[in-house]
């Protein structure tokens, strides 16, 4: 009698909800490629994987940042503000070659992610008001530093922007280390483990002796640094600075890629893979409504429609 | 939203035996939370007259509350749902539509140029409520998917942006931007109107005690029976007929639906509600202080333009600046508070 009741269980609601939140976003993916394959013409090319990949390196990496922070049960809101800080910080310091640029650019993400941290861990701001102070202040200063769009002339630069290892672009490749690094970190550090935990219970955690404030400024410091190196990747492949538009709704991205990659936004589960996954689950999904000629307008809708899908999908969880 | 622990002892404690220094101290954090907007706004306003001699005329002043009305009338919207504890980050783009609707529905009469606005952005607002309150969504999520949906719709009417609708000269719309009444803009008296009613609605309506309820304590608000997700719906929809009139209004103020408009506004709502003393963790809040919050903001832009020199980049710089400070000092303020 138990075995039959037992056999009933896996086709349960529950069960068949969880499993689509595990392995729905690549499921996603997977579907998305295949309609491609049989539905788009000239979608089967090296050429057009590389420039998908490329296109989503930058989102994936500062995706990243974001799954730690709401892994943490906070939110990082900074991010786009921090890529355009990052790319007039290149531009500024290009003059001391790009090596020294590119520290420049990444130490300043650093410190804008300081910045959030220590109003969230040591003053008690919520994340989602300290980091929308950040982020007006950020994208300010960017165009302070620099008013308009500028080229970036570094062979340098260029190099990273377009050059490759056997085919596969230096983007790709640095975003697909960071997203290992990442994963390493969460799964296998004790700052992983402190991080999930503090994202589960922060008084739990407190209690346990944890080193909440530390973990959390170390988050958006983070958080800060990836977004920069991302701001650092998109300035190379664009050969320009533009502070105004680089980065703006990055923040709503970052977030749709961690939700859809099946994080919890209640904290205290990050999920590397579904995070890079959901990445490319939304760029795919904007490539065929493009190749398919369907204006931009109608890509946004669809994409504020999978948003809502994929967080009421996952809401179950949270009251689990 | 908070994860702060409240320590059941120390607020067991509180009504009993106070000393007089305590509560002495606690009015003073109560009375900087309210009027600190306004303190910091008089100061501003007084130094500007003093060092720039362009600020005090009539002129300028006028355009600065002209200018101010739009914004204005998202924060008000805006003060309400914060005071739930929620957020709406989807009225910078309900905004850009309603001017794009207004203006697109200008040529068939000044009925569908008010009514159509408040209609999409008002429904697009319940949406919002609807999936916070009832399938308990995260607010900041919602309304960051509506604010795309509302761009979306907006690209949609547009040609994808290339469209820019033109009010029709002689409608009712287009009076409403350029008549004055008394001297004084009738944008100025529209939304001087509505700050007055909506502070009434949050001061002395049920409906107000019911919004202090739900960002008080939801739990509590909803075992005292207050109707927690239809008070929550109102406000969000509410927010959405704000962004949507303020947007109409500003279409009427330049005689055209701009589709560039609104990037960003979200944020100068939630910061002129911040700096006006409402609390984003909700419960706490004035329709006085919001006001104060957008006024200052507005000079704090012009006196950025009189300097000249300057950057109007650099305005985002001190508004995000101000923003952390304010968030910074109510933080540190609550806390003082709830110690004592």
């Amino acid at each position: 009698m138990t075995q039959l009741a037992l056999r009933g269980v896996p086709l349960d609601r529950a069960r068949v909800l969880r499993l689509l939140q595990d392995y729905g976003v690549y499921a996603g993916v997977l579907a998305l490629l295949l309609a491609n394959v049989l539905l788009t013409p000239h979608f089967v090319s090296a050429e057009n994987f590389r420039t998908q990949a490329v296109q989503v390196a930058p989102v994936i990496i500062v995706a990243l940042g974001m799954a730690l922070a709401i892994g943490s049960e906070g939110v990082d809101l900074s991010v786009g503000s921090v890529m355009a800080l990052s790319t007039s910080l290149i531009s500024l310091y290009l003059g001391y070659g790009p090596v020294a640029a590119i520290l420049v650019a990444v130490l300043g993400g650093m410190l804008v992610g300081l910045a959030n941290g220590s109003l969230i861990a040591f003053i008690g701001v919520q994340p989602i008001v300290a980091t929308l102070a950040l982020m007006v202040a950020c994208r300010g200063l960017a165009n302070v530093f620099l008013p308009q769009l500028k080229d970036v002339r570094d062979p340098t630069m260029a190099s990273l922007g377009s050059g490759s290892v056997l085919g596969i672009p230096y983007l790709v490749l640095i975003a697909v280390a960071l997203a290992l690094l990442v994963a390493f970190t969460v799964k296998r550090t004790t700052f992983g483990r402190q991080l999930l935990a503090i994202g589960d219970s922060r008084p739990a955690a407190q209690l346990a002796g944890l080193p909440v404030r530390r973990v959390l400024v170390v988050v958006y410091v983070v958080s800060g640094a990836l977004a920069a190196i991302a701001g650092v990747l998109a300035t190379a492949r664009l050969t320009a600075s533009d502070p105004t538009s680089l980065g703006t709704l990055m923040e709503l991205s970052a977030i749709t890629a961690v939700v859809v990659g099946g994080t919890p936004l209640s904290g205290g589960r990050v999920r590397i893979g579904g995070t890079v996954a959901g990445a490319v689950l939304i760029q795919l999904l904007t490539a065929t409504l493009i190749k398919h000629d369907l204006p931009p307008s109608w890509t946004q809708i669809a994409q504020a429609v999978v948003i809502v899908a994929a967080v009421y999908a996952a809401r179950e969880r949270g009251r689990r | 939203m908070s994860t702060q622990m409240k320590s059941p002892v120390l607020d067991a404690s509180l009504p009993e035996e106070e000393p007089l220094g305590a509560r002495r101290g606690e009015r003073l954090t109560a009375l900087a939370q309210q009027h600190g907007a306004l303190v910091a706004l008089l100061l501003t306003v007084l130094i500007a007259s003093v060092s720039f001699e362009a600020f005090p005329t009539s002129d300028n002043l006028g355009n600065m509350a002209v200018g101010s009305t739009f914004l204005a009338i998202v924060a008000l919207g805006m003060t309400f749902v914060i005071v739930t504890g929620g957020i709406d980050l989807s009225v910078g783009s309900t905004f850009a539509l309603g001017g794009v609707l207004a203006a697109w529905g200008s040529q068939y009469g000044t009925l569908v140029a008010l009514l159509l606005p408040l209609a999409v952005c008002g429904l697009i607002g319940l949406v919002n409520g609807l999936l916070i309150a009832k399938s308990r969504l995260a607010p900041f999520i919602v309304t960051l998917a509506a604010m795309l949906l509302a761009r979306g719709i907006l690209l949609a009417v547009t040609d994808e942006g290339s469209t820019t609708y033109l009010v029709e000269e002689r409608s009712f719309l287009a009076t409403l931007g350029e008549e004055s009444l008394l001297g004084v803009s009738l944008l100025v008296w529209i939304t001087a109107v509505l700050f007055v009613l909506g502070a009434l609605a949050l001061r002395r309506s049920r409906f107000g005690q019911y919004v202090y309820a739900v960002g008080g304590n939801e739990d509590a608000a909803s075992l005292m029976g207050a109707p927690v997700a239809r008070t929550k719906i109102a406000v969000y929809t509410l927010s959405g007929l704000c962004a949507g009139l303020a947007g109409a209004l500003n279409a009427a103020y330049l005689m055209s639906g701009v589709t560039i408009l609104g990037v960003g506004m979200e944020l100068d709502a939630i910061a002129a509600v911040v700096i006006g003393g409402t609390l984003l963790t909700g419960g706490f809040g004035f329709i006085s202080g919001t006001l104060a919050g957008v006024l200052l903001l507005q000079v704090i832009k012009n006196i950025i333009n009189q300097i000249g020199s300057l950057d109007s980049s650099y305005q985002q710089v001190v508004s995000g600046a101000f923003l952390a400070v304010v968030v910074v000092a109510q933080t540190w303020l609550g806390r003082k508070r709830r110690m004592l």
